[in-house]
């Protein structure tokens, strides 16, 4: 690859990593940067919360009904296996271009939160859950002194991953569906014109962007985890 | 108050457990004796009704409790404060000179996770004594301690167990000579 980047002319097939990093220098000053970096961030990361909070919600109400369990059990085995393309194409016939990203984003990340939780509230310690029903002690600080310390860790390790699969699938909704004003918008229009340094200027921001959401967002559930059950 | 119970079998699996049970717990001391594996704790969990009888009655455990269990029970990697306010709300007045009498100190902020065995103990003791209960069931509370912890976890609880019924399972009735025992084991 850096062969070809240096070959003479081979920029316009494959940008070198100075030519995307001067194409991304040129770019941070202009307002249509940031507002392409907010659109699909606001997108992306609103459809991972939105999500993460239904996963957390039905795994809740899972954990001890079976009969929910399995009947969650085929629709989240389908989003799991069925390429995302094919949701997005879909999609597309019902949603706005503008909502698909926070779809696609929120499905790709229910099903690693939803079973990530489910299986945390699985192994909840009955014999706390005992000690918290002799002792009457109350829902809230049931969650937040057993349940919450029990499920963090799980959760954790599934959101990590959720992040990265959120702006990997949004970024590739937004190309399918370009909605105007976004990260995908901007890829679609670098593949057309040839303009590799484009491409890879953005695709580097995307990589930023999973990366610091990901530490803020993990950096929070760390804080929660510290702070849980005192 | 008192608690009754009438014809009390429970059986796990086929195997019989409690059969036949029939005893009157009332304020102060009882003890529960038997040797290992015989029932002591499945009487405890059904009258603190986390088991259902297979036959029998229980009348008059329907009441407030607060328990020892066979395990401490703790929230690991929470203090000794932060174990009492997550079972009791908050850390009653009581709590710092009562732990003192146990050896332990209210403000230690390291988690209960890096406590020995019988500090642990005494903790989770400390918890029920401090709950505010009707009645009191402690499986093997002494379990871990030596016998200045046993004698002083004995004369708190000597002390909590006026006016309420306290159901004290154990195998070693040391100290409980005055003390009125429910022998089980082998039905």
């Amino acid at each position: 690859m850096a062969l070809a980047a240096a070959h003479p002319g081979g920029g316009l097939l494959l940008a070198s990593p100075v030519q995307a990093a001067l194409r991304l220098l040129e770019l941070l000053p202009s307002a249509a940067f940031w507002r392409a970096v907010g659109n699909s961030s606001l997108r992306i990361f609103g459809g991972f919360l939105l999500s993460c909070a239904l996963a957390a919600l039905l795994a809740a109400l899972a954990a001890g009904r079976p009969w929910f369990r399995d009947l969650l059990a085929p629709p989240v085995a389908v989003v799991k296996a069925v390429p995302v393309a094919s949701f997005i194409i879909l999609a597309l016939v019902w949603l706005d271009s503008r909502s698909l990203s926070l779809f696609i984003s929120g499905l790709m990340v229910f099903p690693p939160v939803y079973l990530n939780v489910l299986e945390g509230l699985r192994r909840t310690d009955g014999k706390l859950l005992e000690l918290a029903r002799v002792y009457r002690i109350p829902l809230g600080r049931r969650i937040w002194g057993i349940y919450v310390p029990q499920v963090l860790p799980y959760f954790r390790s599934a959101a990590s991953l959720a992040l990265g699969l959120c702006w990997k699938a949004g970024a590739a909704a937004e190309v399918i569906g370009l909605p105007a004003g976004t990260i995908g918008e901007r890829l679609y229009t670098a593949k057309v014109y040839l303009q590799t340094p484009d491409l890879f200027a953005w695709t580097a921001v995307i990589l930023m962007l999973s990366a610091g959401f990901e530490r803020l967002f993990l950096g929070v559930v760390d804080l929660l985890a510290g702070k849980a059950g005192r | 108050m008192e608690i009754r119970v009438e014809g009390l079998c429970k059986s796990y699996g086929g195997k019989a457990v409690l059969t036949n049970l029939t005893a009157v717990f009332r304020p102060g001391i009882t003890c529960v004796a038997a040797p290992s594996g015989t029932g002591k704790t499945t009487l405890l969990r059904l009258l603190l009704g986390l088991e259902r009888p297979d036959r029998g009655s229980i009348r008059g455990a329907d009441c407030r409790w607060a328990a020892v269990f066979q395990e401490d029970r703790l929230l690991e990697d929470l203090p000794a404060a932060g174990n009492l306010r997550f079972a009791l709300g908050e850390v009653p007045g009581e709590a710092e000179a009562l732990l003192a009498r146990l050896g332990l100190d209210l403000s230690d902020p390291k988690p209960v996770r890096v406590w020995s065995g019988g500090m642990k103990r005494r903790l989770a003791l400390a918890r029920a004594l401090l709950a505010p209960s009707e009645a009191l069931a402690l499986d093997e509370p002494f379990t871990g301690l030596d016998g200045e912890n046993r004698a002083r976890c004995l004369e708190l609880i000597r002390e909590s167990g006026k006016g309420k019924p306290v159901l004290l399972a154990t195998h070693d009735l040391t100290g409980l000579e005055d003390a009125p025992v429910v022998h089980l084991g082998g039905g």
